[in-house]
Formats: structure tokens, sequence, C-alpha cells
């Protein structure tokens, strides 16, 4: 049976998770806000918050100093190739893991996920000379590649705890009405599941998007994306803030306007199954 | 048929190298920096002038710093220009990493580059990068603030005036400062500003045997010397500042004097960036009573060719190009001689309209008296100031300004940071077996 809530109580949790929001979203705030102020308003003692000259300078630097539209291209190329590869793969695995499952399925996946904890610089040179091998360096199928191995694990591992949600008679019922495997999964399992995979999209999509040591090292010119662009403005002699914080809201905005209108789905995905 | 074959490889062989020739293009990497951006901006001049693109890859300096040693190692070729330090220069010469710049035009003088920078981006006498600026570091002080305390700053302090400038012109009150100085853990920030403390005491990174001297009393009265200043006249939490932290605070007004690379001189004379434009003197770094040798560093951002790339050739007219002396008159043409690339040409010292600008004769001062093959008082095996130009000494500086830092902090005593530095760094050395 439910609780009922007063009034003050649910007030009080609206004000609380309010301000957790706040407190969550005031740094990225505050970027947008100082990409609006000249270099020295940026560094003012104290603060300033919203009584300044707005400024649309920066940009305007960043335009004219910048290709963004190459930036933006790679990045949305890099992080939807990766992440549509990668659930076309971790689907079937998922669908293994979850519905015939064998003695070794759960160190299977606590060995994929255990690969999360190595740290890359580790690997930067191995990968390296196999990039330089295969002639992938600065581009932007490599990325692609490297970005979805690395996003993997966690891609069947959310895919996996949603497929565990389905009843494996539904299934079996799909079967038994003489569906086959590639029926199986795309007419009967991917529908169900879509809420699943469409926050598992949404959530990796966002983890390629930012990912800053790959995408740095492993780029030049041609395959470079939005991350390389942030790095360009970031100097330890001189002052810039203003400037990079103008080039951090052009490479935020994207990927927070499109979090805004998913929102949720991306919500509705990661409570699928948390209440039966 | 032969000819008709001959005739259609011939053919086909001019398209290409037309096509070449048209699409020639090198690949740079460089910092974001003020006179690298502007650099940029006129290489439609060097395209107009050439017919050769230039791509670019700037990157934050730590960034690009792993992303070229990573690329040079590897032979990735990913670049035809790299833009490094004085650090790398040498090191990476020795290897064979790097193209000599040799053969240079007549008209580029090579003669004409400092002797100090010169000397730094060779190896074994041979100059494998052309430098692009340089710097120093020097005394960048109020003038109003001393005068208000009574004093007047001489053109080479000594530590101990700094200190006792530093007390007088200290007001809590109005968040005033009396000094500003780096204490940022990494090599290039607070461990760089330590070391060439540490020369102008005395102390040295090694012996002729390259054995660490952390255990030597030159090191303990350097930082012991250095904490107590900060804690009487520097600013709160002095122990995260770098060079950006003390700029700002500097062109805040909350600063009597920063001692840091000279090529801050340009930002905090700047009146749009700086509340005390008209209010700056600069003096040369300081020095302890008695010893013979100041605090003062020497770097250089220079162009170098990695050995491999397909484009020696366009990437050597390149460097000409934004090396030269007509270069420097370019930028001084349009953007006025405070913003040409300093530190880098005798000439450019020379010249009556760069003289005129106020902290010209500071910088080549302190550049001058910068001697990388004698860094401190004592012989060292190394060369270098504000480092020793051997691959380990990277790593270990790090983990050694890291444990500085944390006396900053106020979480260890000097003498148990200069014990665990002396461990630490006589482990390294014995492992990279020196």
């Amino acid at each position: 049976m439910a609780r009922a809530v007063t009034p003050r109580r649910k007030s009080l949790n609206t004000a609380l998770a309010w301000a957790v929001g706040l407190l969550i979203f005031f740094p990225i705030l505050w970027t947008i806000l100082t990409s609006f102020k000249t270099e020295a308003q940026a560094i003012a003692s104290p603060p300033l918050f919203l009584n300044f000259n707005w400024t649309l300078e920066n940009y305007a630097i960043v335009q004219e100093r910048s290709d963004y539209m190459r930036f933006l291209w790679n990045s949305v190329i890099i992080a939807g190739g990766s992440t549509i590869l990668g659930v076309i793969i971790a689907v079937p695995a998922a669908w293994a893991m979850a519905f015939v499952p064998s003695k070794r399925t759960k160190d299977i996946l606590l060995w994929m996920l255990s690969t999360k904890m190595l740290p890359a610089v580790g690997v930067l040179y191995p990968i390296y000379l196999l990039f330089i091998r295969l002639g992938l360096l600065d581009t932007r199928g490599g990325l692609v590649v490297v970005l979805m191995l690395i996003n993997l694990p966690i891609i069947v591992w959310m895919l996996y705890t949603y497929f565990r949600e389905i009843p494996g008679e539904i299934l079996e019922a799909a079967r038994m009405d003489g569906a086959t495997l590639k029926e199986e999964i795309l007419y009967v399992l991917t529908p169900m599941a879509i809420p699943g995979i469409a926050s598992t999209v949404l959530l990796n999509f966002i983890l390629a998007w930012n990912e800053a040591f790959w995408t740095l090292n492993l780029t030049a010119v041609d395959a470079a994306p939005l991350t390389a662009f942030i790095a360009s403005y970031s100097s330890p002699e001189g002052l810039f803030f203003a400037k990079l914080s103008a080039a951090s809201t052009m490479a935020i905005a994207p990927i927070l306007i499109l979090g805004w209108f998913s929102q949720k789905q991306l919500v509705r995905g990661l409570t699928f199954g948390a209440v039966k | 048929m032969y000819l008709k074959h001959a005739l259609r490889a011939a053919t086909a062989l001019t398209f290409v190298a037309t096509a070449a020739a048209h699409a020639q293009s090198i690949t740079i990497a460089t910092v974001n920096n003020g006179d690298m951006i502007r650099m940029q901006g006129y290489t439609d001049k060097f395209t107009e002038a050439t017919g050769i693109d230039v791509e670019w890859v700037t990157l934050e300096e730590n960034v690009l710093r792993q992303r070229v040693t990573t690329d040079i190692t590897t032979k990735g070729g990913q670049f035809d220009i790299m833009t490094i330090g004085m650090y790398e220069t040498p090191i990476w010469g020795a290897n064979g990493w790097l193209v000599p710049l040799e053969g240079m035009s007549a008209e580029y003088d090579v003669e004409d580059i400092l002797p100090a920078m010169r000397n730094g981006l060779s190896h074994d006498g041979t100059l494998f990068a052309a430098p692009f600026y340089g710097e120093s570091s020097m005394v960048m002080y109020r003038t109003d603030l001393m005068e208000k305390a009574g004093l007047e700053m001489p053109d080479a302090p000594t530590w101990q005036f700094i200190r006792e400038a530093a007390a007088a012109m200290t007001d809590r009150d109005n968040d005033i400062n009396g000094i500003c100085l780096r204490g940022k853990a990494g090599w290039g920030e607070g461990g760089a500003f330590i070391t060439v403390t540490g020369n102008s005491f005395g102390a040295r990174w090694f012996d002729e045997d390259w054995k660490p001297q952390f255990d030597q009393p030159e090191w303990n009265e350097a930082l012991t010397f250095f904490v107590d200043m900060m804690a009487e006249s520097g600013p709160a939490g002095y122990a995260t500042n770098g060079f950006n932290e003390n700029l700002s605070l500097f062109q805040q007004g909350k600063c009597g004097m920063w001692i840091d690379a000279t090529v801050a001189a340009s930002f905090v004379t700047n009146p749009d960036d700086s509340t005390v434009a008209d209010k700056v003197g600069f003096a040369l770094a300081p020095n302890a009573d008695g010893v013979d040798k100041r605090s003062n560093w020497l770097w250089a951002w220079a162009l170098a060719i990695p050995a491999g790339t397909q484009q020696e050739d366009a990437a050597k007219q390149f460097i000409e190009w934004a090396t030269s002396k007509d270069y420097i008159e370019l930028v001084a043409e349009n953007e006025g001689w405070a913003n040409v690339p300093p530190g880098a040409r005798t000439s450019l010292y020379e010249n009556p309209e760069y003289q005129k600008v106020p902290f010209a004769k500071m910088t080549l001062d302190s550049i001058l008296s910068a001697d990388p093959n004698n860094p401190t008082v004592k012989p060292v095996p190394y060369v270098g100031i504000q480092f020793a130009a051997i691959p380990e000494f990277a790593g270990i500086a790090t983990q050694v300004s890291q444990e500085f830092s944390a006396v900053y902090a106020g979480q260890q005593s000097v003498e148990e940071a200069l014990e665990k530095a002396q461990a630490f760094t006589a482990e390294e050395m014995e492992a990279a077996g020196y």
C-alpha cells in the first residue's frame, strides 16, 4: 500500500531536488555565463554573476579561429558510429547471456567489466602502433572501432540487465510459433526492450561524445572531434577562460539539447524493470 | 604500343605531380598561447607566397607534450612540424628523432638567434629546433605599492630584499599579498620555480656522479626560506597556484610582486586585461646573499621537424618563414612592437623601436644572464636551468614537486619532503642505470 505523502514533505522533497539539480548544473551554467564575459570579467574577483557587459565576442573569435562544423561532424560520426556498432554486437551477446547462460556467463560479464578498470594510457602505445600499421591514425573509422570496444562492456551489461527482465516464456512462445533466432531477436526481443535499448544508446552516445583520451591521442586534423576543439583553447600560460568557455559551450550544446529532449526516454530506460 | 603505354604513364605522372604540387600541405602541432595563435592568423601569407597549405593542431601544453612524444617515439608521422621546448629538443636530437636544421638560407641568419637559445636547442653543436619565442623569468612588481612601503626596487635584488619588501607591501585587510609565486605541483609549474630558487641558493639536483642532492643544506635553506616567506606574505592556498592563478591575482591588483616568466610582462601591462597596467616595474630575478647565481630560468618554444616526415623541405620553408626577422616585422607592422614574439633574435633587441617597449631590456638581460650549462654554483652533469635534460627528469620532478607542494599546503615538514625527494630520486636514477 502506498504511503501518503504530506504536502509539506512533498514541497520539501521538491525543493531538495531542485537544490541538488541546480548544484549539479551550476558548473555548466557558470561556463555558459563566462562565455559571454570579457577575459578581464571572467577572472574578476568577486566573481560577476549577471551584472556584466554581455558580449558575443568570444563566440566570434572561436568561430573565426576554428572550423567548428568539422569538429562537430566528426563528433557525430564517431559517437554515433561507435554506439550503433556497439549495439549491433551487444544485442546478440546480451541475448545469449540472458536467455542461454552458461556456467561461465557471470565470470565473463565480470571480466568484461574489469577491462574498464585498466588505465587507458597503459595500452596507448600498442594501440597507437596498431593504428600506424593499419593506417587508421586520424581516421573516423579507427576511432569508431576503438570507442565501440571501450564502451562495449557497458552496452552488454546494460542490455543484459534489461533482457533479464523480459520473461523467457515469450521468446519460447515465439520459437514454438516457428520464429528463427534472427526473427526472435529482431521482432520479439528488440521491440520489447526498446526503452532499455534507447537508454543504452543515449548513454553510450554521451560517453563516446565526451571521451577525451583516445580522441585526443589518435587524431590530428581530419578526424579531430569536439574534445580536440576544446583542448585547443586551454592554456597553462595565458588567461583565455572566456574563450575556453565559449568553445566548451559550443561543444556541449548539441549533447545538452539531445539530453534535454530525450530525458524522459533516458529515465524510463534507466528505471526499466526497477519496480516489478 | 610501348610508346602508347609510356605516354599514358607520363601523362598520369604529370597529373599526380601537378595534383601533389597544388595539394602540398604540412601539419603543425602547437601550443595555445598568444604568440602561436597570432602566427596562425598570418599563415595565409605563407601559403600565398609558397603555395603550401598549413593545417594546425593546437593543444594544451601537457596534452601536446604527450601527443607529440607518442607520435615521434612510434614514428607515427602525424606531424610535419612540432612545437617543442628546450627540455625535449636536446634529448630528441640526440636520439635522432629530429631533422637537423642545417642549410638555412643566408637571409635567415642563424647567427642572429640569441646564443643562449641556440645552445639550448642544439645537441653537439647541431641546431634541431628554431626558437619562435624565448623567455626567462624576472620580478614584476607594483611601483605604487613599493613606493608606499618606502622602498626602492634595485635592478638586481636579493631574496632577502624581496622578502623584506613582500612583508612591507602585504596588506591583509585589503587583500594584497606581498608576493605571489608558483606552488602548484608539476615539473613545469611549481617544480620549475623551486628548482631555480634552489639554484639561487647554491642547490643542485645532482652532483657530477648523478647522485641526488636533496640531503644537502642548500636545498633545506632554499625550501625553508620559500615556505617562510610565502607564509608571511603569500596568498592563501598558494600550493595550488600556477602561472594563470598568479597572473589573475596580479592583474586584479592583489600581488605586490610576482616572479615568473618574462612573457607575462605583456599581459600585466595590457590595460584591456590588467587593472594595474600602468603601475608595473621590472627587475632581475633574485639571488640569495653571497650566491653568484640568479633564480631566472630559460625556456623557448621552438619549431622542429620530426625525422621521417614526407614534407621536410616544405616544413623547413615554414620554419624559416615563422622564425625569421621578416615575420617579426610583419607582426610589428600590424600589431605593434609590444606584440612581436620576444626572446629569440639579437636583432630584435638592437631595434630602437623595440627598445621603447618597457619590459624589453629586462627580458633581454634575464635571458642573457641564464646559462643552461652552468645553472647553479657547483658543477652539474646536466644541461638545463629549471630542468635537467634527461628523459627521466619529467617523471621524477613531478613527484618531487608534489612532495614540495604538500609542504606548502602544510601537510608535511620541509625535512620530510626533502627526505622523500632524496629517496625517490635516488631509486629512480638507480633504476634508470645512472
